[in-house]
């Protein structure tokens, strides 16, 4: 599935490392506070909340819910021009309430996002070492 | 802060498509600009001992000073961020060290020259060949440019509240109609709503009308102390309140997408908001005329909303009641035609309207306007706005 090519890489440092090598082993997780339990995204050395700069990284299911998106038309650079129009969702994923993650759906036309939509984790292996999470429509039951 | 300072004289280049003035030398351009601008305060050069400047400008009082016969440099900075986010700061900055006794006259300037072959709208787009940490959880699934990010918001604003592209075309439409009568804009033939909604999306719900110029120009603002405006060529105008930063949980709202969502259905203004009102010690309904950072017509809504023009959530039905039409709204917005119609200068423009505004010199003239709100661009941790009065 060769969605945005041309932007599929990630350079991870101290702080996001953990997320990234999470993803190569099809693992979803996000920060969490260990102090006040606040769950955050993108990655940080601290808490909004308490200040605090202990953190776990808890598993998560994968599922979510579409909070936002769009459908792009205008390639931002022109080596773009052969995705559009590609949609970007933004995902509150269930088990870590306020946290969401920017991504794309899979296998789903424009017309047919909504907000609020059920979605789950669909590993997308780009490169030998890095695998992204994208999204598609979730397969649960009621 | 309240009326302790004054701008004293404003000035602007001559307008250009982006990379029109790629050639011309950044520093002639802020000359140009603050020739007008001395010329019009009555001030000298002399005088200037100050410098603030915002959004990475590239120039600074190493070069400036004495390449404009400046004689001392009393005084320096620089508000962070990029993008049109620190123009009011620039403005409160240089408001603070006066009162402070830190300068006596301040410029506030902004250059924007663009290659011809690289976007300003593309910036995070130009980064994304090399993978960055800093934008690895957005570039790599196609979120790169300033109208994708700011189209998400505005999309949770319409499922939240009934908000529609109509209300972003009547933005369009009312800033095109300002910028009319405007000679110096460079967008001046009328605009419908037809065309709005038959224009090209470009990131849905944002079509081309619902995306700012891109420009090339430069703009400096003079500030000094009230008693020392009061005896210039031009009738003052109080800087009343400058207020920058904004809420901590919105802080990379705009690239993170994680702001709760009370302020991610907002344009991350009504901090700034409350704390504008409190330092000028007025409220909303004392506002005559808003000069709102209009990169995004959707985003102009949205500050309608964290101002307190309308309540949350009717952003749209407030537009689409004729409230921001010059003459006869409520509040006329964006009179010179903004960021969308006259020229993107980094909301440079904004700041100079309001004055041109309370000096009763506007094209496009609210009757007796004694108070102007001024907003910078809505963005990342610090975002700024100022209260003129006159």
């Amino acid at each position: 599935m060769a969605v945005l090519a041309l932007l599929a890489a990630v350079c991870p440092d101290a702080n996001t490392r953990p997320f990234w090598d999470a993803c190569r082993k099809r693992e979803l997780r996000v920060q969490r506070c260990a102090d006040c339990g606040r769950f955050r995204q993108p990655p940080a050395p601290g808490c909004a909340a308490c200040g605090s700069k202990l953190f776990e990284w808890p598993l998560l299911s994968g599922l979510g819910t579409v909070f936002s998106y769009t459908v792009v038309h205008h390639a931002a650079v022109p080596p773009l021009a052969a995705e559009i129009p590609y949609n970007v969702v933004v995902v509150e994923l269930d088990g870590a309430p306020g946290a969401r993650l920017i991504s794309n759906l899979l296998d789903c036309a424009p017309e047919e996002i909504t907000i609020g939509m059920r979605v789950e984790v669909a590993w997308d292996e780009v490169g030998d070492d890095l695998i992204l999470p994208r999204f598609r429509r979730a397969t649960e039951r009621g | 802060m309240k009326d302790r300072t004054c701008i004293a004289g404003v000035g602007t280049t001559a307008y250009g498509k982006r990379g029109e003035f790629y050639d011309v030398n950044p520093i002639d351009q802020v000359r140009e600009a603050l020739d007008l601008a001395l010329a019009e305060s009555g001030l000298d050069r002399r005088a200037i001992d100050g410098f603030a400047t915002y959004s990475v400008e590239k120039l600074d009082p190493s070069v400036l000073a004495p390449a404009l016969g400046i004689p001392n440099v009393n005084y320096s900075s620089m508000v962070h961020g990029g993008g049109g986010g620190g123009t009011c700061g620039a403005v409160a900055n240089a408001a603070a060290a006066i009162i402070a006794g830190q300068a006596e006259v301040v410029m506030v300037y902004k250059v924007i020259t663009q290659p011809p072959h690289a976007r300003f709208g593309a910036a995070y787009g130009s980064a994304q060949v090399a993978a960055d940490p800093a934008s690895d959880f957005h570039r790599p699934f196609g979120l790169i440019s300033p109208a994708q990010f700011f189209s998400l918001l505005f999309r949770r604003h319409m499922h939240r509240y009934g908000t529609t592209p109509l209300h972003l075309a009547e933005v369009a439409v009312s800033t095109r109609a300002n910028a009319t009568r405007n000679p110096k804009a460079l967008k001046r033939e009328p605009l419908t709503v037809e065309q709005h909604q038959r224009a090209r999306m470009i990131a849905d719900p944002f079509r081309l009308f619902d995306c700012c110029q891109e420009t090339d120009g430069g703009a400096v603002i003079l500030v000094t102390s009230a008693e020392r405006a009061r005896d210039l060529k031009q009738r003052p105008v109080y800087i009343m309140a400058g207020a920058m930063g904004g809420d901590t949980l919105w802080g990379q709202g705009l690239t993170s997408q994680n702001q709760p969502e009370e302020l991610y259905v907002s344009a991350g203004h009504a901090h700034l908001a409350r704390r504008l009102y409190a330092q000028a010690g007025i409220s909303p309904q004392d506002v005559d005329v808003a000069l709102l950072y209009d990169h995004f017509t959707g985003m102009v809504i949205l500050q309608l909303e964290d101002y307190g023009f309308c309540a949350r959530g009717e952003g749209g039905d407030f537009v689409a009641s004729g409230a921001i039409r010059w003459p006869h709204g409520r509040l006329p917005v964006n009179t010179h035609g903004g960021n969308l119609s006259e020229v993107y200068l980094l909301g440079m423009t904004h700041v100079i309207e309001g004055v041109r505004q309370l000096r009763g010199e506007a094209s496009s003239q609210v009757t007796d306007a004694e108070i102007a709100l001024v907003t910078a661009g809505p963005s990342n941790l610090p975002t700024s706005s100022l209260l003129l009065r006159r």
